[in-house]
């Protein structure tokens, strides 16, 4: 087991997130941790790299936005977020969840937000792909009357 | 010749205040958001998004708004933004196999695993205006099926079992891009489909079409078409594992065609492969099909010498955006130019017309 998947994880979901539901779940968890910056959001580009035919080697198919930062909560945690998009609060809380999940809180952290924030998000892939399947084609052979 | 000439600031800045009213147009209409354009024209986004080379659907709503809905200004606002963002870094290749599809179809394969899933698609419509989007906006809701997330497995894959494609190459090595060097030739596979993809889509559509018209006819099928979002996953500095850093909605279109086999291979099919930003699924077969005429050589295929087999060809002129800063260059004032070509036709006009007095003399 990775000793890692946990955070990738929860880092992951967090880069993920839509804003607005990010940034919802975060003013009802209420808390608001001081912290110091280590560096102040910023916004970039990362180069999306894609496989030829899908399997092979690496080629550069474009960029994407993405915002990352890093602080240091005033009791210890360190937090770091990569997020798509520009979206500067969003990056902030991503880095503080990411902190408090190391912290003794990691328990009311999972519950308040990244429960309902991968919920949401599961949902959402579940509609769209309840739809797809909608418009999966049944084949059915005609009777051709040869017999 | 080219000489700054000054004065025309005050009509300079009359004109772009009255492209900001035109831009907003008649003002008892409604006017269109940001988040209008990115949720309503979609496609147009997208498009932007690919050749801007910069996935972002609000900046590229953004740039479609400033633009007036050219989208060929939009890309260029999009790729001049482009150019001001540092770079973290580049993603581990995004892996189409996992991706979660809402379109996905075979013309080779009926019955493939995962099936033929149309999703929401122009096909099969008829083409006919449709006047009650003129009249109200309500949308019955689509209808959904039950579904358990199972894998949807690449077609070529298939044939790949039994040896009956050509498998890719496997490298580690950083595929060279051309944001970062000027672009030269020859030019590696990875750079070509880099170029493809940000590419012009009516210049690659036309360089696809040509193929099929029978100039380096490579008779293509389409494999497999499929559109949907990937996670993208990146190697962060501060840790020593790859997190996802969001995700993207991908077209990815593989062909299958015909190989003759050489002294090595036995005869097999082989592949063009398209992979472009967005819904964008004219584009994505377009680069497929150009894809697999630019591999003649690797391929020991004979040059037919047709234009999408030569790749100085292709390469050079699918970016509209260097193509529009040439062409629409020439609007500038050239006039010391001009003044130069003026004096000469003048001047070879007095010496022919001498010319002529003295023959008649």
């Amino acid at each position: 087991m990775d000793p890692n998947a946990e955070r990738k994880n929860w880092m992951s979901l967090l880069a993920k997130a839509p804003s607005g539901v990010l940034a919802g779940l975060w003013a009802n968890y209420g808390a608001q941790p001081g912290f110091d910056w280590l560096r102040p959001p910023e916004i970039g580009g990362a180069m999306v790299r894609g496989r030829m035919g899908g399997t092979g080697a690496a080629f550069n198919l474009g960029e994407m936005t993405v915002t990352r930062c890093s602080l240091r909560l005033t009791d210890g945690p360190v937090g770091h977020a990569y997020v798509q998009g520009r979206d500067k609060d969003k990056a902030r809380i991503a880095a503080q969840v990411d902190a408090l999940m190391q912290g003794p809180g990691a328990a009311d952290v999972r519950a308040a937000i990244l429960t309902p924030l991968a919920d949401q998000i599961q949902a959402r892939r579940n509609a769209r792909a309840a739809k797809a399947a909608a418009t999966k084609v049944e084949f059915f052979t005609m009777v051709r009357g040869e017999d | 010749m080219y000489v700054a000439v000054k004065g025309g600031e005050k009509a300079i800045d009359a004109a772009h205040a009255w492209l900001a009213e035109e831009r907003r147009g008649d003002v008892s209409v409604t006017e269109l958001s940001v988040a209008q354009i990115r949720e309503q024209m979609t496609l147009a986004v997208n498009r932007v998004m690919a050749e801007g080379s910069l996935y972002d659907p609000d900046l590229a709503a953004l740039a479609i708004k400033q633009a007036r809905g050219d989208l060929i200004e939009a890309i260029f606002l999009i790729r001049a933004y482009r150019t001001t963002l540092p770079r973290f870094g580049a993603t581990r290749p995004v892996e189409t196999a996992d991706m979660d599809c809402i379109r996905r179809v075979s013309a080779t394969f009926k019955d493939a695993p995962g099936g033929q899933v149309l999703g929401p698609t122009f096909d099969y419509t008829h083409r006919l205006l449709d006047f009650k989007l003129a009249a109200d906006g309500t949308v019955p809701e689509a209808p959904t099926r039950e579904t358990e997330p199972a894998p949807v497995p690449h077609i070529t894959e298939f044939l790949n079992k039994e040896g009956l494609i050509q498998s890719e190459p496997q490298s580690d090595t950083a595929p060279r891009d051309l944001t970062r060097e000027p672009l030269e030739l020859p030019a590696d596979r990875a750079l070509r489909l880099q170029s493809l993809t940000r590419g012009d889509e009516g210049f690659i559509l036309g360089m696809a079409y040509s193929t099929q018209r029978g100039y380096a006819r490579n008779h293509a099928f389409v494999g497999e078409l499929r559109i949907g979002t990937c996670a993208v996953e990146m190697d962060i500095p501060e840790q020593s594992f790859a997190v996802e850093i969001g995700e993207v909605e991908l077209t990815e279109c593989e062909t299958v065609n015909q190989f003759k086999g050489s002294k090595v291979e036995p005869p097999q099919f082989t592949r063009g492969y398209g992979l472009v930003f967005g819904q964008t699924e004219r584009k994505a077969i377009s680069m497929a099909l150009v894809d697999r005429a630019l591999r003649w050589k690797e391929l020991g295929e004979d040059n037919a010498g047709a234009p999408a087999q030569d790749e100085e060809f292709v390469l050079y002129h699918a970016d509209n955006i260097q193509a529009t800063g040439f062409l629409e260059h020439i609007k500038l004032p050239h006039y010391v130019d001009f003044q130069s070509e003026l004096e000469l036709v003048r001047k070879m006009r007095a010496d022919a017309m001498g010319a002529l007095q003295e023959a008649a003399e």
